[in-house]
This record gives structure tokens, C-alpha cells and sequence, in this order.
């Protein structure tokens, strides 16, 4: 089973990534963009018996720091 | 003293702190790979290099963070031994959660090498005993992601509680409040992204990178 996982940077964090490709948008001439915020997104394939929790166990522990990013479960 | 430098794949400043330990204690460290679970009998101080362990795969130390030899790292920590994290060791310390905080991409985007200067803010603490408080040093950087962070209460504590050992004099890449160097609550596991190591000879164009080793390796002269 495909599950997708997103994490982004908390709201406040700066994230000068967003900015640059922001700044680059801008260059190529795309106007109206306000803002720009990068993430990652991680697809997995896990089994059938793999539960919300042991997904949210595998975010909090190892794919998002959340120190600095939130994530979100996609599940199918 | 026994020292242990950890070795993860991409650590590519692992000699160069070995070079820095043997000079100050006469004895090579170990040098323990990461996929070692147990530290050598009577550890006494553990280095975390810098470099780009695991490829910054993730993100910068969060691969290394979750090896077998992390967990026998923050046993040893919690026993009270030395840990010193270097540059990508600090970002294996702040992702071991042994530290506070996080290292993001540096504000400019660029990698910064050069030697800045630093200010000492806390000199009582094991690793920096032989500085002067408020006094300015200079040790190189060499860094992507140096931007520290942490929320404002976060920051608040740590500085209330005399853990900002070291601060950038002029900022270089963003952090919050120029933090360049954190402890933890008990002072004896000390994150900076400077290279102590990398100033140790005169040739090195300084020596104060030294002082660090010669204070918390207790050679103090």
C-alpha cells in the first residue's frame, strides 16, 4: 500500500530555500507569486498491517524533525 | 584519557580531530565506526566529526543520529562523559535530540568557509574553562546548514541558563542570536559548528581552537 507523506517547515521557520526559488520565479519573469515554502514529500509502500500509529511513529522519529517541520499522512 | 572518534560514512573531518586529541593527550582515540553498538571500555571523551554523514541524506545528521552508536553515545552522555560535536557532529546532536534546537540551510544559501570570529559567552563550562568570558576568539567554519534554530522560548532558556557557550562576533549564516556552540543541561555535551580542530597549529594560521581540547581533555596548562 502507497502511503504519501509531506513535510513542511513549521509557519515562522524561514526558510531561505522558499525564498531563493521564489526569487528565482520572479527572474523568469512569473508575477503574482507572494510566497514561496519548500518540502519534501516521501511516498512509501508499506503492508497492509502497518497502523496510523506506527506511520505517525515513523514521522515524529525519523522523517520530520519537528523541531523545525510538520508532517501530514496521506494514507489511501 | 580514552578518547573515541565516531566514524559515519562521509565523515571527512574525523582525522583531523584525532590529530587534535592525540596532540593534546599523547594517545590516539579510538576511532568507532558507526555501525558499532558499544564505545571502547572506558571511553572518557567522545568526538563527533564533521563531514556529511550518510550524504546529509534527510537532512544534515539524521541519518547518523539514528546509527547503532548513537544510543551507546547518549548512554554514555547521560553518564556524564564529554561529548564534543563538531560542525555535521553538532547536527547529529541536535538530531539525536541531545542537544536543542536545529541547523538549517544557511540564510544566504551559500556554504561559508572561512575563519570567523567568535565570542566566549559561557568560560565556566568543561570544554571552555580556558577562555575568558566575552573574550573573542577565531576558529574556521565550513558549513551548508549552520542556521540554528529554536523557538523563542527555547532560546530564552538555554541563554538564561549560560548554555550559548560560544557566539558568532559578526553573523555568518543566519542563527538565531548568532548561537554558534550550545551545551546541554548538564554541560557536558557541547554542539558548535566552528572546527576547534582546525586551529590547533600554528600553521593553521591559530591556535585557539587548542584551548577547547586542552581544557576539556583536562590538560589545562
Amino acid at each position: 500500500m502507497k502511503v504519501n507523506v509531506y513535510v513542511t517547515l513549521k509557519p515562522g521557520v524561514l526558510d531561505p530555500q522558499g525564498k531563493a526559488i521564489h526569487h528565482a520565479l520572479e527572474g523568469l519573469g512569473f508575477a503574482g507569486v507572494a510566497d514561496v515554502r519548500a518540502g519534501r514529500f516521501i511516498e512509501l509502500d508499506v503492508a497492509d498491517d502497518v497502523t496510523d500509529a506506527d506511520l505517525d511513529a515513523m514521522c515524529a522519529k525519523l522523517l520530520a524533525n519537528t523541531v523545525i517541520e510538520n508532517y501530514r499522512i496521506e494514507r489511501p | 584519557m580514552k578518547t573515541a572518534v565516531i566514524v559515519f560514512p562521509g565523515s571527512n573531518c574525523d582525522r583531523d580531530m584525532a590529530v587534535a586529541l592525540e596532540q593534546v593527550t599523547g594517545r590516539a582515540p579510538a576511532m568507532v565506526w558507526h555501525r558499532d553498538t558499544d564505545l571502547p571500555a572506558g571511553t572518557d571523551f567522545i568526538a563527533l566529526p564533521g563531514g556529511f554523514s550518510y550524504g546529509d541524506y534527510l537532512r544534515s545528521g539524521a541519518m547518523a543520529a539514528r546509527s547503532p552508536i548513537l544510543r551507546s553515545v547518549a548512554d554514555a552522555a547521560a553518564r556524564g562523559v564529554p561529548v564534543l560535536g563538531v560542525c555535521n557532529g553538532f547536527q547529529v546532536l541536535t538530531e539525536a535530540q541531545l542537544l536543542p534546537g536545529a541547523l538549517m540551510r544557511n540564510a544566504g544559501l551559500n556554504f561559508v568557509c572561512r575563519t570567523v570570529p567568535l565570542t566566549v559567552e559561557n568560560s565556566q563550562s568543561l570544554f571552555t574553562a580556558s577562555y575568558n568570558a566575552g573574550e573573542e576568539i577565531n576558529i574556521p567554519v565550513a558549513h551548508h546548514d549552520g542556521n540554528y534554530f529554536a523557538d523563542a522560548a527555547t532560546l530564552d532558556r538555554i541563554e538564561g541558563e549560560g548554555r550559548v557557550a560560544f557566539r558568532y562576533a559578526d553573523s555568518v549564516n543566519g542563527s538565531a542570536r548568532d548561537i554558534a556552540g550550545v551545551l546541554n543541561d548538564a554541560g557536558n555535551v557541547l554542539g558548535m559548528m566552528p572546527h576547534p580542530e582546525r586551529a590547533i597549529d600554528r600553521a593553521h594560521g591559530g591556535t585557539d581552537g587548542l584551548r577547547l581540547f586542552e581544557a576539556a581533555l583536562g590538560v589545562l596548562a
